[in-house]
């Protein structure tokens, strides 16, 4: 092993601390209207929604201030944050993405309804499986870590490109088939990844 | 190939947003039946939530913090209430296409496709056709492959062919590769939602007469 275990550790810590920290500050927001913890919240995440939407293909003007209004949700939506289903940075996340879409693409983004009437269940033994979300983000950014470079590359194209995988191939010079196997492949050793950490 | 999970690439195109907004209705729409498919997407997202911490922050400018502060305090704490969508057809559709249907799914502009098939398209993205498909029980729909992509969503009813059996909720991916002849079964009506990304092409020896003639 390249470290020890008790670096690891507390590397390990380290990470579901700043993911467990940011969520506390949502609610801090949601139930006080707290603006110290948004000005936290907006000093974090605000100049990394930035660089989100300037890869996505937005101007720096238009990317800032797309950031500042999906700021701007969090704090009118906070309310809803529900960590035990998605860390701060994912529920924010997905806040830009909507935001991107309705703003850069011009177009309404289906989402599900939580409170769907409709809503198929969850078996109750599949609930016990949902991984606590803190936890997960961990580790998916320690997995993001250990993927071979050209994997991670394709795996961050998918995410912060807006292309098709015909556009990743051109603008990689890739062909088309080594584009979709590589992602393919870095998803599957995310996959390996997390489960050999579940055990 | 018969599924209550999507495929790994639309789950995560659907996450990431890149997915167009015909295909994200199917998923959006899917996401109702499938507790697995939640799950999947779910997990994509916190993909994406990891990624963004991993990205390098942007300079910004001095005074964003000041001027989003001033604009946070001019807001109204008021509840954004969402409008309740309204249902007058009687039919329990998921929420994310009801916004597309309307209040009553017998208003649309439905045609006669054949005996026993009627469709209507909703018009959600160009270049991507997305119909409401109804088929009698009994009904057969004639084999047929497809240029480019189908995905199609069962609402209600079910359907079979030589692939499985596709009951509410269940997806179907098609595409040049597959040549299938969807029968509708049991007692209701089948009800789907599809969305496709090129013209159907007929096959078989009647549908090849046809093709011409027909407008998908």
């Amino acid at each position: 092993m390249p470290f020890d275990r008790s670096m690891s550790d507390t590397a390990k810590n380290e990470a579901e601390l700043d993911a467990r920290t940011m969520g506390i500050l949502i609610e801090r927001v949601a139930a006080d209207r707290d603006r110290d913890a948004f000005v936290l919240l907006f000093r974090h995440f605000a100049p990394r929604l930035k660089s989100y939407l300037m890869r996505l293909g937005a101007g720096a003007e238009p990317a800032e201030e797309l950031a500042q209004e999906a700021m701007i949700m969090v704090w009118r939506k906070a309310h809803t944050f529900d960590a035990a289903q998605a860390s701060a940075s994912t529920w924010i996340f997905r806040i830009a993405r909507n935001k991107r879409i309705d703003a850069l693409r011009r177009e309404s983004r289906p989402e599900l309804d939580a409170s769907d009437p409709m809503l198929v269940p969850e078996q109750p033994e599949e609930a016990d499986k949902v991984v606590e979300a803190t936890q997960e983000e961990g580790r998916l950014r320690r997995a993001l870590k250990v993927l071979p470079p050209e994997q991670a590359e394709i795996v961050r194209l998918a995410y912060f490109e807006d292309q098709a995988h015909s556009s990743i191939a051109d603008s990689t010079g890739l062909p088309l088939g080594t584009v979709k196997s590589r992602l393919r492949l870095a998803l599957a050793r995310l996959r390996t990844v997390l489960q050999e950490e579940d055990l | 190939m018969s599924s209550v999970r999507l495929p790994e690439e639309m789950v995560l195109a659907y996450a990431s947003g890149q997915l167009n907004e015909a295909m994200s209705l199917v998923v959006a729409s899917h996401l109702v039946y499938a507790p697995e498919s939640r799950r999947d997407v779910a997990r994509y997202e916190a993909l994406g939530g990891a990624l963004l911490e991993e990205l390098e922050p942007s300079e910004m400018h001095g005074d964003v913090l000041e001027r989003t502060l001033a604009l946070i305090d001019d807001e109204e704490d008021a509840e954004i209430v969402e409008p309740e969508l309204e249902v007058r057809d009687g039919l329990a559709l998921p929420a994310s296409l009801r916004r597309y249907v309307g209040p009553d799914i017998e208003a649309l502009a439905w045609r006669k496709v054949m005996k026993g098939v009627q469709d209507v398209e909703l018009g959600v993205s160009p270049g991507c056709r997305t119909r409401l498909m109804r088929i009698e029980p009994g009904v057969t729909v004639p084999r047929h492959s497809h240029r480019g992509a189908e995905v199609t969503l069962v609402l209600r009813g079910a359907y079979e062919d030589e692939t499985g059996h596709y009951g509410p909720g269940a997806v179907q991916m098609a595409d040049e590769n597959v040549d299938h002849q969807p029968s509708a079964v049991g007692e209701e009506t089948c009800l789907c939602l599809v969305v496709r990304d090129a013209p159907i092409r007929l096959s078989g020896r009647i549908g090849k007469l046809l093709n011409p003639f027909i407008r998908y």
